[in-house]
């Protein structure tokens, strides 16, 4: 039961604002406003469960930003200069990403190298790569790209297949024990005889999936590549993995509570749509204060669970 | 390594020495490159530009290393700069303050967002990426708020100097990080400040066992973070005369933490090198505008960054240098 209260309080909080700008604004509890909720931000969710991942292993990934936009030009060229059919341009981006992403894992936990700096120089990377490909958006003119941009439940699907497959790797599979292992602490893991290394290099993996299906997620939201889309998109992810409970220090947390963030990121940028007369920047504010507010709670919950073990 | 140069070196000499290695290819692959000439008794050239383009990163880099010192990490420098360029052309436009006033008021704020993003790391225990996340994603947002989302350009000489101006011949901005080294290695190498820095970042349970007040320390680098970040926001608002909350600083924290690193810094703490975070910066700046003149598009020099920094850190690995007959370094 204590280990649920900060996804609990995720949750309330949610459910709060939820309610709060439902009796504010006219006609925002409706199936519509929730399922744009769900499209808006699904490509923002699938690279928070890749995030997820890499910070409950004790690590950061700041490259998911630059892998969306990486991904998202790479398919706008594939299927509009070279006209490769949208699902074999979507397959050579899925696995080109997540071989970055493991290449990344592989250079951590070989040279026992800091996440923060060699993701820094992935974000470096993808980014600089995406600019190269091309500098301006393309553009998707393709029959098929049309007609699953059409269907509103496309994107949201995606959302929750990806949220139930990682639910199901970190909770039924001894991968995803193991991640909560080496976030607790690698050093025990290792001495347990759990594959510290290869599970590290999977983490990644897994992340570089998740962001560069996230930038394919894009492609279908905004029919057209774009070089410079996801930017700081890192910041929003790992936002909304801390406002769901999941501690930076690795090892506690949740993929449910990663949806909630995701969805309490996205209420609060819906709301500011519908109040209208507000600036967009109180978003990114508001955001900053939600994070500090979990981090206190988070600490608050850690210092009773620590003088409780104690007395 | 240490056989090689008969010099007494420290990490630092990496980032010397690919600096002279970029401006030697420069030397011979890039005509007039060291050319400076003098103009209205002032000094021009690709030298003098890198020089007066790096001084931000450098000044914020200075107080980056005394953070990666601790073993921590500062994001929000970029923010921070955005704020302070905001107020800065607020009080040019709407109040009409004076230089001084200016100075005070925003180097103070600085200060204050450096020492809130202190009390979050010291007293309230928290992660220094979480912490300064949360100034990193807001403080643009309140700067945004300042400005009212608007490019506030503004006329104002004294201020304009601060990034414009010449003394003795050269770019103030020069000077302006010359003095900001020789006050941080005053604070830190003639006080017993460097000495705490370090151990923090080494060993905080044995510092805090010989008695040192990591709370202090650690209050105290992130002020200083804040303050030098204040003066780089000044310095690039002044720059451009205009407050452009969207743009003033944007990933310039990134190439600070960059800098310092290459610079020799370890991003796990301890030992630090505050010469080797402004060597680390002009490497950065150079390899920039080296791309720039060589005409490449720039769209290359995020590649070419992406590829500096793997170097960099694979240079740094001990499992690296063992593995590819680099030798451990015996410190």
């Amino acid at each position: 039961m204590k280990k649920n209260i900060s996804l609990l309080t995720t949750i309330l909080v949610f459910l709060l604002m939820l309610a709060g700008a439902s009796l504010k604004y006219k006609g925002f509890f409706s199936v519509d406003v929730f399922i744009n909720l769900l499209r808006d931000n699904a490509f923002l969710g699938v690279a928070a469960v890749g995030m997820t991942f890499v910070i409950l292993s004790g690590g950061i990934d700041l490259s998911v930003g630059g892998m969306i936009g990486f991904t998202s030009i790479l398919v706008g060229v594939l299927i509009s200069k070279h006209h490769l059919h949208p699902l074999i341009a979507i397959s050579i981006a899925l696995v080109i990403g997540t071989m970055i992403g493991s290449g990344m894992g592989w250079i951590i936990s070989t040279f026992e190298l800091p996440p923060f700096l060699v993701t820094l120089a992935g974000m470096f990377l993808t980014r600089g790569l995406a600019v190269v490909i091309s500098a301006d958006t393309i553009m998707i003119d393709n029959p098929m790209y049309e007609k699953v941009s059409g269907v509103k439940m496309a994107l949201p699907g995606i959302f929750i297949a990806t949220l139930l497959v990682g639910l199901f790797v970190a909770h039924m599979r001894p991968f995803g024990r193991a991640v909560y292992a080496i976030g607790g602490s690698e050093d025990s893991a290792a001495l347990m005889g759990l594959p510290v290394g290869k599970t590290k290099v999977m983490v990644y993996a897994i992340s570089g999936f998740c962001a560069s299906l996230a930038g394919v997620l894009l492609t279908l939201y905004m029919s057209s590549g774009d070089p410079n889309a996801g930017k700081m998109l890192e910041l929003d992810a790992i936002a909304s993995v801390v406002i769901g409970g999941t501690l930076l220090s690795g090892g506690v947390g949740n993929l449910l509570g990663t949806l909630f963030g995701v969805l309490i990121l996205g209420l609060i940028q819906t709301a500011i749509t519908f109040q209208g007369d507000i600036n967009s920047w109180w978003g990114k504010i508001i955001t900053g204060l939600l994070v500090f507010g979990f981090i206190l709670l988070q600490k608050l919950l850690q210092s009773r669970r620590s003088s409780v073990r104690t007395a | 390594m240490n056989r090689l140069l008969p010099i007494k070196s420290g990490p630092w000499i990496w980032a010397l020495l690919s600096l002279v290695l970029i401006l030697l290819f420069n030397l011979v692959f890039t005509h007039g490159f060291f050319s400076v000439e003098v103009r209205d008794g002032n000094l021009y050239g690709s030298v003098i530009d890198i020089l007066n383009r790096a001084a931000p990163v450098m000044l914020v880099a200075l107080g980056m290393t005394l953070i990666i010192a601790t073993g921590g990490v500062d994001l929000s420098v970029g923010a921070i700069m955005a704020i302070i360029g905001s107020i800065a052309a607020l009080l040019v436009t709407k109040q009409h303050a004076s230089l001084p006033i200016i100075l005070v008021i925003c180097l103070a704020s600085a200060t204050v967002l450096g020492l809130w993003n202190g009390t979050l790391v010291s007293i309230f225990k928290v992660q220094p990426i979480v912490a300064t996340l949360i100034l990193m994603v807001s403080g643009r947002g309140i700067a945004q708020l300042l400005t009212d989302g608007q490019i506030i350009q503004f006329k104002d000489p004294s201020l304009s100097f601060v990034g414009n101006g010449f003394l003795f011949k050269i770019p103030f901005s020069i000077t302006l990080v010359l003095l900001m080294l020789v006050a941080t290695t005053l604070i830190t190498r003639k006080t017993a400040m460097g000495l705490f820095i370090e151990s923090v970042g080494d060993n905080p349970t044995a510092s805090r066992y010989s008695g040192i007040d990591i709370r202090t320390v650690q209050l105290f680098v992130y002020a200083f973070c804040g303050f030098c970040s204040g003066i780089a926001g000044l310095v690039a608002t002044a720059n451009t005369s205009a407050a452009d909350a969207n743009n003033v600083g944007m990933n310039l924290e990134l190439d600070a933490i960059l800098a310092v690193v290459i610079g020799g810094t370890k991003l796990t703490g301890g030992r630090f090198q505050l010469i080797g975070s402004l060597f680390g910066a002009l490497v950065i700046q150079s390899l920039t505008t080296t791309i720039l003149t060589k005409g490449l598009a720039i769209e290359y020099t995020l590649v070419v960054k992406a590829l500096t920094v793997l170097a960099v850190c694979l240079l740094q690995s001990p499992q690296f240098r063992s593995r590819f007959g680099f030798g451990r370094r015996t410190a």
